[in-house]
């Protein structure tokens, strides 16, 4: 039994689908490549969480302690 | 039967069957054409920056800045279907051609708005991000929704909109605002009146039809033109200044004094004339002066960032 010729409305539909799928590997990609960026170069990986923590600061931020 | 054969088959009396969007109709609701004009300009004020981002950084800079441009394009047409529907420029676009429905422009708007902002915060950041979420308001609620119906002044304060991206560019690079940021910030600003009321000009019934108060319908035609020649001749010093400061050199005051003479010349050849001269030979000054406006703003922004492209080769800048 033969296929029959896709409707056009499938194929539009394969076309948006598809459309959206790369944009959503693009996406993908670009957080990944952003991530190992931002990782390799030694940005900061934590942030303020309701207890401070001096290791966080600016170097220039932390007092030197007397004496030393 | 399958979704496909329903919509063969229609029974008698039945309504025309709905339109199907592809994904070229949501690429359309972007604006890709506004779109390519802020990653140009975006690209330009972040490579001027005096700070350099990594490369896979900057690409996702300029992305997500084009991505919030877009999606304040579809808020943009989410809320003005209707008179978009009316107008003959715009008639075709994808929610008064019936392609998408306008709670899908609306949804695609907020989902990408959002998107781009939290993306760009993280890939660039936090000023940066709030500059472009700035920017999508400003054009899809205080222009779109406020101004572009209330006022003939509507262009004059939206085009702040569209003056932004270069400078969302450079804080993405430097993270704070520079005067060279504000220049760049001020040729768009200064550039879109004259800009869009030489549109306006050969335009004119689509406007009148839609009962948007373009300066053209609130005070005529030849208030129009003196207005276009006004804000061409304050528009002067910008670009001056601009090729003076440190994204300038030589270079871009070539092409500033050239570019600017004959911008000129071609607002004061609209000033000079009148409606029959402009019937006459079917707009012909008008249409070469809105043209020209565009390339006009592409090599402003090409020589700024050739100088910065020189610069490492000892060529660029002052």
């Amino acid at each position: 039994m033969a296929f029959r010729a896709p409707h056009e409305i499938h194929t539009r539909r394969f076309g948006r689908n598809a459309g959206l799928g790369i944009a959503l590997v693009v996406m993908i990609a670009l957080t990944f490549a952003l991530t190992v960026v931002k990782v390799t170069r030694g940005d900061p990986m934590r942030a303020f969480d309701h207890q401070v923590r001096p290791e966080l600061l600016p170097k220039d931020a932390v007092e030197e302690p007397e004496g030393s | 039967m399958t979704d496909a054969s329903a919509y063969d088959a229609p029974s008698a009396g039945a309504v025309a069957p709905p339109k199907e969007a592809g994904f070229g109709d949501f690429v359309q609701l972007l604006k890709p054409r506004v779109m390519s004009l802020v990653v140009f300009t975006a690209l330009v004020g972040l490579f001027v920056a005096p700070v350099s981002l990594h490369p896979v950084e900057a690409f996702a800079a300029i992305l997500f800045i084009a991505l919030g441009a877009g999606a304040s394009g579809a808020l943009n047409m989410w809320w003005d279907a209707d008179i978009d529907a009316v107008m003959n420029r715009t008639k075709t676009r994808p929610i008064p051609a019936g392609k998408v429905q306008p709670g899908e422009a609306l949804g695609i708007g907020l989902a990408l708005s959002g998107l781009s902002v939290i993306m760009l915060a993280l890939a660039a950041n936090i000023a940066a991000a709030g500059l472009l979420a700035f920017t999508i308001f400003f054009y899809a609620v205080i222009y779109s929704m406020g101004l572009k119906r209330t006022t003939p002044q509507n262009i004059v304060i939206g085009g702040a909109a569209g003056a932004f991206p270069p400078m969302i560019g450079w804080v993405a690079a430097t993270g704070s605002i520079g005067y060279e940021a504000v220049l760049m910030f001020a040729l768009i600003f200064m550039w879109t009146p004259p800009h869009f009321w030489a549109l306006a000009l050969f335009m004119k019934e689509d406007y009148h039809a839609a009962g948007v108060p373009m300066l053209t319908v609130t005070h005529g035609r030849k208030a129009t033109r003196a207005h276009i020649l006004g804000y061409t001749l304050a528009l002067l010093p910008v670009p001056v200044l601009a090729a003076l400061s440190p994204i300038g050199g030589p270079l871009t005051m070539a092409v500033v004094i050239a570019l600017n003479l004959w911008f000129v010349i071609g607002a004061v050849r609209i000033w000079r004339r009148d409606e029959v001269m402009a019937v006459a030979d079917g707009y012909r000054v008008e249409k070469t002066f809105f043209a020209f406006s565009i390339l006009y703003l592409f090599l402003h922004f090409g020589a700024f960032l050739t100088e910065a492209l020189l610069g490492p080769y000892g060529f660029g800048g002052w």
